[in-house]
Formats: structure tokens, sequence, C-alpha cells
């Protein structure tokens, strides 16, 4: 495999490289080495995430949420090479750029409320799993066409939300637990970068809290009653100092 | 041009500063320092508040070379914080508005760590980590508030510090952080420690209970210097991780650290290895302006005062709890 990557983002903790693997396009996920920290911790930082991330994508496969497919997981070079979808969009773009403009003519709330469902539904089935996510944001969920629309130039495609898929993805800081503090914590995380990234849109975490409650009655309670005590103990903690 | 005097006093630091226009007359300041092994009380601190608040503020006029009918604005927290500290100080910039004839006006205590940083070095738009005894937060100006993007969930980084020094009986003076940051650069061995990470959110609380409950054991093995300098790269690389998550969500190349624990000089380093591998500028100040003091309250009330904020006198409350992204930022317009 020749080594002509193109770099296609660096992120916070990993650079993103596009390549072919095997005949189909993949993006390279590299957890580059952090100088800032100690050595011993950034090894077993760094390994401890990219095997919860690969761990967690087999799982939400079978949990039937969508994921990236796992290609291959290079401990040595700390790589994971996954599938890459070339015609995406983030949530957090989605909503900035497709909802804002459409709210002119009213449709932005219907294909917002139809995404939220589909948010709402997919933490949902992860939480089901026992997934927690441990980074939930706008940032690390995908849309992605069901049919494809590389014709389609404008931003006419990411309106069409019929045909549209949610893919969730980094999962470097997801890990397999039943409690309901975990998801409680999950869910508050959430709502958090909801909040400071789209507070043109308060109601946003609202629909998809409601698409999560719908889904399935099982435990349901619990989890929120615990998300509701996360809430209180971030809110009204006292800050002195 | 605005004279503004800030009184300060929501923990064991109180502090009287006088500013004109951002530049700084006055800057006085009493810490109470408790004995080792314990922790400052909301009543003690109140007590010494009591004790020294006049003294300090005879000082600050002196040094400033300001009298009093030359203030425009009387300053003071008014949260968060604790709750009879806060008071003593809230009383006594009353009666100082009422003597002199001034309006007055309450401060949250974050926005002045903020304002006062950028004040000092001159950043922007910067990402704000504001860490100290009683806060961890990660802040982004966006649309009028500062905006918190992340904190922590449990208790602050500046108290599992504290209360490490607690365990290991270092001294409280001039402060527990800056022993153990002290010990810590005696320290060799590296003990893993829990590290929790949550999104753009921390925990320390399993850090410190893990420390207390081991101790015994861990001090067989490890020298308390190795113990501070393994709480101190664990708890710093958390703290830099989410300031690069977050940093990373909102696009920012500029990090401005602020409050008690940001003087630290190793959070400081290791934050400028950070900033300089994603090409961004680190922003920090010293102690004299880290640590809580009476011209962050008089800054930012200045600010707020200019850009047209009044307080009705029956308004000048305190509050225990008051968020940093409460505060309407009627003072920036970008």
């Amino acid at each position: 495999m020749a080594e002509d990557y193109k770099i296609l983002k660096q992120g916070a903790e990993a650079k993103l490289y596009i390549c072919n693997y095997l005949g189909k396009p993949a993006l390279i996920k590299e957890r580059f080495k952090k100088n800032y920290r100690h050595s011993d911790l950034d090894t077993s930082i760094t390994k401890e995430r990219i095997k919860n991330e690969a761990r967690s994508i087999v799982r939400c496969k079978t949990a039937g949420v969508k994921t990236p497919c796992l290609y291959l997981v290079d401990f040595e070079r700390r790589r994971i090479y996954m599938q890459h979808f070339v015609e995406s969009i983030t949530i957090k773009d989605f909503v900035i750029n497709i909802v804002s403009k459409e709210q002119i003519n009213c449709d932005g709330d219907i294909i917002l409320d139809v995404v939220a469902k589909m948010i709402g539904e997919a933490v949902r089935k992860m939480h089901d799993n026992n997934i927690i996510h441990g980074d939930l944001t706008s940032s690390n969920m995908l849309l992605v066409p069901k049919i494809s629309s590389a014709g389609v130039a404008d931003n006419s495609k990411w309106l069409d939300v019929a045909n549209l898929e949610l893919v969730m993805i980094d999962f470097g800081l997801s890990f397999i637990d039943t409690s309901t503090e975990d998801k409680g914590v999950d869910l508050y995380v959430l709502e958090r970068a909801l909040i400071s990234t789209h507070n043109d849109y308060p109601d946003l975490f609202n629909k998809i809290l409601e698409a999560y409650k719908k889904f399935n009655k099982n435990n349901v309670k619990e989890i929120l009653s615990k998300f509701e005590e996360v809430r209180a103990r971030g809110r009204k903690r006292t800050m002195v100092g | 041009m605005v004279i503004a005097i800030g009184f300060e006093g929501s923990a064991n630091k109180l502090g009287v500063g006088i500013v004109r226009d951002g530049e700084i007359l006055a800057n006085c300041r009493r810490t109470y320092i408790t004995p080792p092994g314990e922790g400052f009380l909301p009543r003690e601190t109140a007590e010494h508040h009591q004790q020294n608040i006049h003294g300090v503020l005879e000082e600050a006029l002196e040094q400033s070379g300001i009298l009093p009918q030359d203030i425009d604005v009387v300053c003071y927290t008014k949260g968060p914080g604790m709750g009879a500290p806060l008071m003593v100080c809230a009383i006594v910039a009353r009666t100082c508005a009422k003597l002199w004839n001034k309006p007055i006006l309450g401060v949250n205590h974050c926005i002045g760590h903020i304002e006062m940083g950028r004040l000092i070095t001159k950043a922007n738009n910067p990402t704000v980590l504001y860490v100290s005894g009683g806060n961890t937060q990660i802040i982004a100006y966006s649309r009028q508030r500062y905006r918190i993007f992340g904190e922590t969930i449990d208790i602050a980084v500046g108290n599992c510090l504290d209360r490490f020094a607690r365990v290991l009986k270092l001294s409280n003076a001039p402060s527990p952080g800056y022993n153990i940051e002290q010990a810590a650069k005696r320290g060799k061995k590296y003990l893993h420690l829990p590290y929790c990470v949550k999104g753009m959110d921390v925990s320390f609380s399993g850090i410190l209970s893990y420390m207390e409950d081991k101790i015994d054991d861990l001090l067989k093995e490890y020298t308390p210097e190795d113990l501070c300098y393994s709480l101190q790269e664990t708890v710093f690389a958390m703290l830099v991780e989410i300031t690069e998550r977050a940093m990373a969500h909102c696009g920012s190349d500029e990090v401005l650290i602020v409050g008690g624990v940001g003087c630290n000089e190793r959070l400081q380093e290791m934050m400028g290895v950070m900033c300089a591998e994603r090409g961004s500028k680190i922003f920090a100040t010293d102690e004299r302006f880290c640590i809580d003091n009476g011209v962050m309250i008089a800054h930012a009330g200045a600010l707020a005062f200019e850009s047209g904020a009044r307080m009705d006198f029956k308004d000048t409350t305190i509050t225990q709890r008051y968020r940093t992204d409460d505060v309407l930022v009627t003072w920036r317009n970008d």
C-alpha cells in the first residue's frame, strides 16, 4: 500500500487522512503523540481509545446504529482505518448552514424535527445496548445520503431528509457500561454541547430527548431521573473562588 | 473616563482594587490561611474578611491616590462564592456607595476573571480555561454571552489539588496549590491515576478518592513528591485535552488561562506545548491577577457601567450560585 495520503483534517487528537483501502475510499485516523502529556500517560490513553473506538464501532453494528465500517487497527502506528463517507455533512454544519437558510420558508423546522428524531433514536439504541458514546456533539454525527446524489451540486440534496441516514462517529471516548449514571452523563454532555454550539435552536435537545423517550419505554424513567440528577449537580454546584 | 473600585471576597481571598480605564491604580489583597490539613470554612473566612476589609480599603485608596469623590462606580462580587464572605464585601460596598453617594454594581466573579485576563494579556477572542478552587470551566464568547463549553461534572480542579494537599498535610501558605506545584517539581516516578474526560467535561472526584483511599499503600512505593507530580500531570493533561477539544470545536486559535490554578507554571507549560503544536497562541497571567483580586471586579464592573448597566440598590444582593452564562455581555459587540 503506497503511503500517498492526503490529509483531510487535523482534529483535537487525531489526524485524518484519506486513502484507498482495497479499492474502497477509506479514512485513516491517526492518534498522533501529544507532547504536552507524560509519555506513559499518552501511550495508555491512545491505546485505550483505539481499543474503545474499534470495540464500539463493532458493537454499534449489532445495535443497528450506523457507523463507519472498520477496516484495520494498527496499534504500532496508532491508526484506525475505516470507511470514508465522501458525501456527508456533520449535524453541526447541517444546522448552521442548511437548516438556518431554510428557516425563511418554514421548512427548516420540519427537517430539523426529522433529524432530531434520528439522533434521539440512535442515541437510545446505543444506550439500550450499553454503549456510552462519551462525546456526543453535533460534530460527531454525520448525515449521509442513502442513495448517492453525487450529481447534485448544490445544497438541495441535504433537504431530502427521507434519503438521509445518521452515522455516528468518533468513539474514542466511548465505553461499555450498564449503569444509568453513565447514560445520564452521556445525555448531559449532548445537551451542553448543543446549548453552547446551537444556542439559536434552544428546542433542539428537547426534540432529541422526546425521540429518545418514545423509542423504547424500557428503563427510560431511571435514565431520565439520573439525567436530571447529573444536570442539577452541574447547574446548582456552588462555585467558590 | 471611568474610575471604579472593586471589592472581592467570594472565597478565602479578600481584595480591593481600583482601576481607571483599564489602568490599575491599586491591587491590595489579604488571604485567610488555615493550618495544614484544614480547609477554610464560611464563618471563619467571613470573620477574617470583617477584620481586614477596612485596612485593605484604606491601603487601596492610599496606593491609588484617588479620593472617594473621584470614583464613578462601586463594584462588588455578587457571586458565585461562599455566602458569608460574599456578604461582608457586599455590605461594605453598599455602605461606601451610600456614604460617597455613588452608583453600585454587582459583578459575576467568573466574568471578572475573564475580563481581567483579556485586559492584561490583550487576548482578543480567546477560548478561556477558568480553573480555580471552585471552578473548572471552558468558556468561549458567542452572541453576547460567555458560553460554557465544558466544565467539571463534580469538584473543581483546585479543590482536588487543595484536598490532596490536606491529605499530605502540606502547608496552606501561600496556597496549597503552590506547595503541590513545588513538590511536583521534585517528583520523578509517574503513577497511573484514573483519567476521566467526558466529551468536553471532566471529573476529578474519582482521582481524589482513589488517592485518599490508597494513600498509605501509595506512600510505601512513592514519595509525596511523586504523588504530587503524578496528580498534576494527570489532571492538567485532562484540562489541556478538553481545552484543545473546545478550540477545535469552536475553530479558535487563542487560549487564555485564568483563575487561581492558572498561575501554575506546569499547566501553562503544557498548554503552551499544545498551542505550539496547533499553531495557536497562549495567554496567561501571574499570581497578581490569576488569583482572586479586587481589580478584576472593578474592571469588569467598569466595562458594564460604561456600556450602560445599572443596578437598583435593592438588587445589590449576593448569590452563591451564579452561572457565567447568566450574564448578558453588553460591552462586547462582536
